[in-house]
């Protein structure tokens, strides 16, 4: 167990380091940062006193160590645009993200099992029919025409819910939250609901599938032939054992749920992380995307090693099987 | 809301206390992008620098005619060539209360010049400046410099004490440090408006300052400004009525909020010229399929080119009727201007395959255009309805259209002026024809020439710039600036082709004066 800790750990690294230098190397071929950062009317010769100033004339891999070392102490550097520090950038943005992601996520599994479920036991039914045709739906139209689509219909149509940003927000020290104001609540609505669809119509497949597959299965018959009730049997026995896969596949969504809010919070004008990520794509602010990068991929990394372990402690073959494999050397 | 500058919150907060009530006017308005810092050295950059001028004022302003009228100071003269005397208006506080003084206008002078700043060209038109007294500065030019007043609206001054107690008395530089940086999230300035809160990329708050020494139209004692990247959002939030202004409104928007209840485009021509212009400079082009020699360096290859333009096509289909066609190089509200020289080569693609024929193009040749797709209204499909026109009499242009990073990364100087044919678009900062002169067409040398990015060079030209530059004499001086425009006409320099449309959105019960420069002053916005 420990050896396979230490193992996915050293993987771990050798993943982030692979990143940061793909992600480096790209951004070469992204744009000039200078322009960006001066007026029109600036002289030559102090565009070019600036590149020399941000070591954008030194070979790459002097750059990428640099920069590999700094991101070692939390440092990414000063942002071209905003000229500020990004970790204090991330720090203010994170929350903003998470916010809405964990919440997307909560939606989409609050909303996904049920209806999962329920097409799963009443297979024929005419709503059952209707979930179907509405989960299509969902992975079929693009997040971006959701959102608009929706801001057009709450916001602009019928004025119940402000149409972009975060409302007010109250200040928890290292985090900033809209769930206790008015204004904020109801900011978190449209967007959520935009950044959840997919997911919940994706957990409700599986779970419907999935379901369907445990109700066939011998363990289920013979408690029906015991005669325990319906209930004890579809949410007791069936229900427990869909489960496992659809948490493995939310953890695994969790993280692209947060990385890819990017367009979620680009049509809501949301401050997150994935807003920070296209402005800063948008002006060549080399260090914020680089530092996005970095982190998006530690989330990742991260979400699979807790998933892999999950696997190792929630799985009694896993643990056995190596146990044997001892015994036989 | 999040308080960052405790003291002045609760200054206005009681202010705004007592003058709530009947009269409270919360303005709230979005951009497509965010005002880059609040250091006014920091960016020399229209929307930021327009943005500050709330807070921050300087020695001069323009008012919603474009005029410069004093601001900071109350009269200038020039006692001799190379000096300015200025007056400085008496009785002026800043935010913090303390005194305005001509001790603050050399402070600031020395700031513009430090490392971190970016309107070093402006410390580049002052040579030294001398205190007489507490209300009078001299401003010393290195050369007669007799538009000098004129130039400084954007100059803006801040208070020596302040800047030393917050330790930025250098501009905000990009490689941090505590210096700089105090600046770049606070503000203390003179301005009708005092900075309440800064959250860079999501909010800018703004609030009255009760000791303010002017008087203004605009009734408004909050304004929040929020950045909407999304043109569908942002104009769907004007039309909700969540914010009172809106811009840029894309074009093809005007006719959504003509019929949206509560909202109205506000629209008129920007003091923007949109142009075409040849790489003149290389023996072959970088980019074409003629090799060793270069077709743009004969002048019937561009006139041909002038000649084959439709603008009036790309006025009603592109542009939506919304564009100004221009022949000229400024736009009429630019100081400089000719009516008479603002006239186009007439559309003629007979004309035109002749030229190129007697050129020894008969047969036309290949070109790749650059083009940027993000930085001017509707900058691709100009670019696409040129390259359509261009392919009637027999030149295939492939065109390159990227966004302005990458476009910018690889047309200007910094990477040796890689292109063979490009779209530029200028708005001359001084609002003087001078400016265009000397940074579009003047020979790339001696500094002259910086945005000259296809290397249009004439030495007539270059004789009567400097002369355009210390004339005092209005007359002469338009004059010559007349001919210089004359040369380049005649030579087709550039090809201009239109000035680009203001398009800003506006609720019912607000008005606004639209600066033909697309900087929204808060000093006229009055809402009811």
């Amino acid at each position: 167990m420990f050896a396979f800790v230490i193992r996915r750990f050293a993987q771990a690294i050798i993943v982030m380091l692979t990143v940061g230098m793909i992600a480096f190397s790209l951004f070469n071929y992204v744009g000039d940062p200078i322009n960006n950062l001066v007026g029109q009317d600036t002289s030559q010769a102090d565009r070019v006193a600036l590149r020399e100033q941000l070591g954008l004339n030194d070979p790459f891999f002097v750059q990428f160590g640099r920069f590999v070392l700094n991101a070692a102490r939390g440092d990414f550097g000063i942002s071209y645009q905003q000229r500020r520090p990004v970790s204090d950038l991330i720090s203010e943005r994170l929350p903003a993200t998470l916010e809405l992601s964990i919440i997307a996520a909560i939606l989409a599994l609050a909303v996904g099992v049920p209806m999962g479920v329920y097409t799963a036991l009443r297979r024929d039914g005419f709503l059952s029919h209707v979930f179907l045709v509405i989960s299509l739906i969902g992975i079929s139209i693009p997040t971006f025409l959701i959102g608009i689509l929706l801001i057009l219909l709450f916001g602009v149509v019928l004025r119940w819910l402000p149409t972009f940003g975060r409302g007010d927000v109250v200040d928890l020290g290292w985090w900033t939250t809209g769930l206790l104001t008015a204004s904020g609540a109801k900011a978190l609505i449209m967007p959520s609901i935009t950044l959840a669809l997919f997911n919940m119509t994706l957990i409700m497949r599986l779970v419907r599938s999935e379901m369907l597959e445990v109700l066939r299965t011998d363990y289920i018959k013979f408690a029906r032939a015991r005669g325990l009730a319906n209930r004890a049997i579809n949410f007791g026995h069936a229900l427990k054992n869909t489960m496992v896969p659809v948490i493995t596949i939310t953890g695994l969504q969790l993280g692209s749920i947060i990385a890819f809010a990017i367009i979620t919070e680009t049509v809501f004008q949301w401050p997150g992380m994935g807003l920070l990520f296209i402005q800063a794509i948008n002006e060549v602010d080399i260090p914020v995307m680089s530092a996005y990068l970095c982190m998006i991929a530690l989330f990742f990394v991260v979400i699979n090693l807790i998933v892999d372990l999950l696997y190792y402690a929630v799985d009694p073959r896993l643990r056995i099987d190596s146990t044997l494999v001892g015994t036989h050397g | 809301m999040r308080f960052r500058n405790g003291i002045l919150a609760a200054f206005a907060a009681t202010v705004l206390a007592f003058s709530q009530g009947a009269d409270a006017k919360t303005f709230k308005w979005a951009f497509q992008g965010d005002v880059a810092t609040m250091d006014p050295h920091g960016l020399f950059e229209t929307m930021t620098l327009g943005f500050q001028a709330a807070i921050y004022e300087g020695l001069v302003i323009k008012n919603s005619d474009m005029v410069t009228v004093g601001s900071l100071a109350t009269s200038w003269e020039s006692i001799n060539p190379t000096t300015w005397r200025f007056h400085l208006r008496e009785g002026v506080k800043f935010h913090d209360g303390a005194d305005f003084t001509a001790e603050d206008v050399a402070f600031s002078v020395d700031r513009i010049r430090s490392e971190g700043s970016d309107l070093k060209v402006i410390a580049g038109m002052i040579k030294e400046v001398k205190i007489i007294d507490d209300h009078t500065v001299d401003l010393i030019t290195p050369a007669p410099d007799p538009i000098l007043p004129i130039q400084l609206e954007i100059f803006y001054i801040m208070d020596k004490d302040w800047a030393i107690e917050h330790k930025t008395t250098t501009a905000t530089n990009l490689k941090g440090g505590e210096e700089g940086n105090y600046a770049n999230l606070h503000a203390n300035g003179t301005g009708p408006f005092m900075l309440k809160e800064r959250q860079p990329g999501i909010k800018t708050v703004l609030v009255r300052n009760p000791n303010w020494w002017g008087s203004m139209v605009g009734n408004v004692t909050e304004a929040v400004f929020t950045p909407v990247g999304q043109n569908a959002t942002r104009v769907a939030a004007l039309i909700a009525g969540d914010v009172d202004m809106a811009y840029p409104i894309p074009v093809q928007d005007w006719d959504r909020l003509r019929s949206a209840p509560g909202a109205k485009p506000l629209t008129g021509p920007e003091a923007r010229t949109i142009f075409l212009g040849f790489d003149q400079v290389r023996d072959e082009l970088l980019y074409s399929n003629i090799k060793g020699k270069n077709p743009f360096k004969d002048v019937r290859v561009r006139r041909a080119f002038a000649h084959a333009i439709d603008i009036e096509a790309i006025k009603k289909k592109v542009m939506r009727d919304a564009s100004a066609p221009a022949g000229l190089m400024v736009a009429p509200q630019i100081n400089g201007f000719s009516e008479a020289l603002n006239e186009r080569w007439a559309y003629d693609i007979d004309l035109a395959k002749k030229l190129l024929a007697e050129a020894g193009y008969g047969d036309g040749f290949e070109v790749t255009m650059d083009c940027p797709n993000d930085r001017y209204v509707n900058d691709e499909r100009i670019c696409q309805a040129v390259v359509g026109m261009l392919a009637k009499v027999g030149v295939k242009v492939n065109l390159l259209a990227q966004t302005k990073s990458k476009y910018f990364g690889k047309v200007l100087a910094q990477n040796d002026y890689d292109t063979s044919f490009f779209l530029l678009g200028w708005t001359p900062s001084s609002f003087d024809s001078y400016n265009p002169l000397s940074a579009l067409m003047a020979c790339r040398r001696d500094g002259l020439g910086a945005f000259n990015l296809g290397g249009y060079c004439n030495e007539e030209f270059m004789d009567l710039l400097p002369k355009i530059q210390s004339e005092t004499d209005q007359v002469k001086r338009q004059a010559m600036i007349d001919r210089a425009f004359q040369i380049h006409k005649d030579e087709v320099g550039h090809i201009p082709l239109h000035q680009q449309p203001l398009s800003w959105g506006v609720r019912d019960n607000v008005s606004v004066s639209q600066r033909p420069d697309n900087v929204f002053d808060l000093r006229y916005a009055i809402k009811n």
